[in-house]
């Protein structure tokens, strides 16, 4: 399987912290990937580094074949790669449709002289992000709240919208930052379904960072574990769970 | 489509309105003008404090920009060459420093040369299209400055901005101050009154018109996913510093056009007009109508506008004998004279009105007039529907 993300010995240095130290690990086409680890450990770190928020001190992101190191955020997000938030960030004052249409900003052909102009090519191109931000709207069910304010949708709700503006990016990654916190178990159950079912629907590959045990181990293919930075193990889920260091990391070591 | 309808529909009306009222009343008819000219002033600049949620303190600036170079235009000011004076001397030579003189040098050289070279070719047209391209020329150079203001707002939010942009206007008004061909302090004047009521209430619609339609396309949403979440708007793909930049532009060209119909209108102009005060005005149109509420915003600026106005005559008038007779009533006659005459000083100081005005209206509707009416936020809203 060809890489669709690589990271080779990034490491990110905040004065004298190594938030994030010689981290290595790839992503292949359509490949679902867990990252865990304890508070602190790094992975929104990860995720920030990825999508150009920070840059790494040393090391190299590749994407496609291409650097992402240095690009900012809104090419890296048109280069195909989409993400949430752990603290939800939709756009506060718009409804729930403006904030999936926001996210088809990018693929417009058409700039401002086409805006005021209001020709025929602009209502050609209006209507056609409407369009697919219905469909994406009716796939995931938030197609009634159309002109709702997002502040007044629940939680879980909430959630799963940031999800869809970040496909409305049309993304070939995924990146999901604890997509579970603050969810109840049914929640969760629904939200593993909702994950898997966009990665097969969208073709997409999906890195998703996540405190919740069940739900990584539940639909992860491969999970990589973070501990201070560093990359303590990669494997299968299974061999996650037996794997002294990460047990170690969770749980503490035995006082000997 | 409709909307594009309606522009043109507004500006017929502004064409037979302004026909029609050629002999009205001079004093309502200032005012109409005033309040046309707020309008421009307050819908531009709420583009960048409202939707796009970045504080300018400097509307007046841009308006100085294009009410001086429009009308540098039509009365066919041409600037000198700057001399560029020798500060320090033979005696200090520092490449980078004198390099640098060197680029600022030749651009203000260029940009001269263009401007006096501009008013040679515009000379032998009529005053009225000279009086139109003097607007659009003030409106260009303001948004060259909005373009310099942009910049720094790329890396400043809320209060530092707004103290960046304030030194904007400040400087502005002080290179004005300090130059000659422009009148310096002493204000410039001579222009020709060629605002009418077409010109004022046309571009206020065209204003109107740009704003909205920009807002209400996606290619505008990414307006108000800058103001949201700035964050969140670079993660979707939107490039924030070009819709900064942009918002910054686009209000300072229609702040340039406002000035320039107010100098072709009040025919005397002074920097001491575009001071900070002015820009607090139009900020306070902005804040009071509803940030990013174009409705509310317009409906602001003609309130603030006319209302001065409004209690000035009212201090006159019969009503105010009667209402202070009705409330004094049973007062003896002594009391109720010194009671009358401190209502009607009240009444007469209407700024202090003014103010306790706004500071009520404030209170009560902290987001604005017109402000959080936009969507509705429960679900058996929109069902009722």
């Amino acid at each position: 399987m060809s890489a669709l993300l690589q990271l080779d010995n990034v490491t990110v240095q905040f004065g004298g912290l190594k938030a994030v130290s010689d981290l290595s690990f790839r992503i292949g086409e359509g490949e679902l990937v867990g990252l865990i680890g304890p508070n602190g450990a790094g992975k929104t770190t990860v995720f920030n580094l990825i999508t150009g928020v920070y840059r790494p001190t040393s090391g190299r992101i590749t994407f496609r074949e291409k650097s992402v190191v240095g690009r900012r955020p809104y090419k890296i997000t048109a280069g195909g790669i989409a993400r949430t938030f752990q603290n939800i960030r939709l756009f506060g004052s718009l409804s729930v449709f403006d904030n999936v249409r926001c996210a088809c900003n990018m693929h417009l052909s058409h700039g401002i002289s086409h805006a005021l102009w209001r020709g025929g090519g602009f209502d050609r191109e209006e209507g056609e992000v409407e369009r697919s931000v219905m469909e994406l709207l009716e796939i995931f069910g938030l197609a009634a709240e159309r002109d709702l304010s997002c502040r007044a949708l629940p939680y879980g709700d909430q959630r799963r919208l940031e999800i869809v503006r970040a496909l409305a990016t049309r993304p070939k990654l995924l990146l999901l930052d604890e997509p579970a916190a603050g969810m109840n178990p049914t929640e969760k159950q629904e939200l593993m379904k909702l994950i898997r079912f966009t990665q097969e629907k969208f073709g997409l590959a999906v890195l998703l960072v996540e405190h919740d045990m069940k739900v990584v181990m539940g639909i992860c293919e491969r999970i990589a574990v973070l501990d201070y930075g560093q990359k303590i193990a990669e494997g299968t889920p299974a061999e996650i769970r037996c794997d002294p260091k990460v047990v170690a990391a969770y749980l503490g070591k035995d006082a000997e | 489509m409709r909307s594009k309808l309606l522009l043109i529909g507004s500006l017929i009306c502004c064409a037979l309105a302004s026909w029609l009222l050629k002999g009205f009343n001079p004093y309502y008819y200032d005012i109409l003008i005033s309040v046309g000219i707020g309008i421009i002033l307050a819908t531009g600049l709420n583009l960048v404090n409202g939707y796009t949620g970045q504080f300018s303190l400097g509307h007046a600036g841009f308006m100085a920009v294009g009410a001086y170079l429009g009308s540098a235009l039509s009365l066919e000011i041409q600037f000198g060459y700057p001399d560029w004076p020798n500060w320090a001397g033979d005696a200090f030579y520092w490449w980078p420093w004198d390099g640098f003189l060197t680029v600022v040098e030749a651009v203000l050289r260029i940009a001269v040369w263009l401007h006096n070279e501009f008013v040679t070719v515009t000379h032998s047209l009529p005053d009225t299209a000279r009086f139109v391209i003097a607007l659009f020329y003030g409106g260009a150079i303001a948004s060259i400055a909005g373009l310099g203001i942009g910049v720094p707002s790329l890396r400043l939010k809320g209060d530092y901005l707004a103290i960046v942009t304030l030194g904007f206007n400040e400087i502005i008004k002080v290179v004005i101050q300090n130059a000659e061909p422009l009148g310096a302090q002493r204000g410039l004047g001579g222009m020709i009154r060629q605002t009418n009521l077409f010109w004022t209430f046309g571009f206020a619609a065209i204003t109107i018109y740009a704003v909205l339609s920009l807002v209400n396309s996606t290619y505008g949403r990414g307006f108000l996913a800058v103001r949201d979440d700035e964050v969140a708007a670079e993660a979707m793909g939107i490039n924030t510093t070009k819709y900064k930049v942009l918002a910054f532009v686009i209000a300072a060209f229609f702040a340039g056009i406002a000035g320039g119909l107010y100098a072709h209108f009040k025919q005397f102009i002074t920097p001491e007009g575009f001071n900070f005060l002015r820009s607090v005005d139009i900020v306070v149109m902005v804040i009071l109508g509803g940030m990013g509420n174009t409705v509310g915003v317009c409906f602001a600026a003609v309130l603030l506008t006319i209302l001065p106005e409004v209690l000035r005559v009212f201090a006159k008038s019969e009503v105010l004998d009667r209402i202070i007779h009705f409330i004094y009533q049973g007062l003896s006659t002594e009391h109720f004279a010194t009671a009358s005459a401190k209502t009607r000083e009240l009444f007469e100081n209407r700024m202090i009105l003014y103010s306790l005005l706004l500071i009520i209206l404030m209170l009560t509707r902290p987001q604005g007039l017109f402000g959080g009416l936009g969507l509705p936020r429960r679900r058996e809203q929109v069902e009722k529907k």
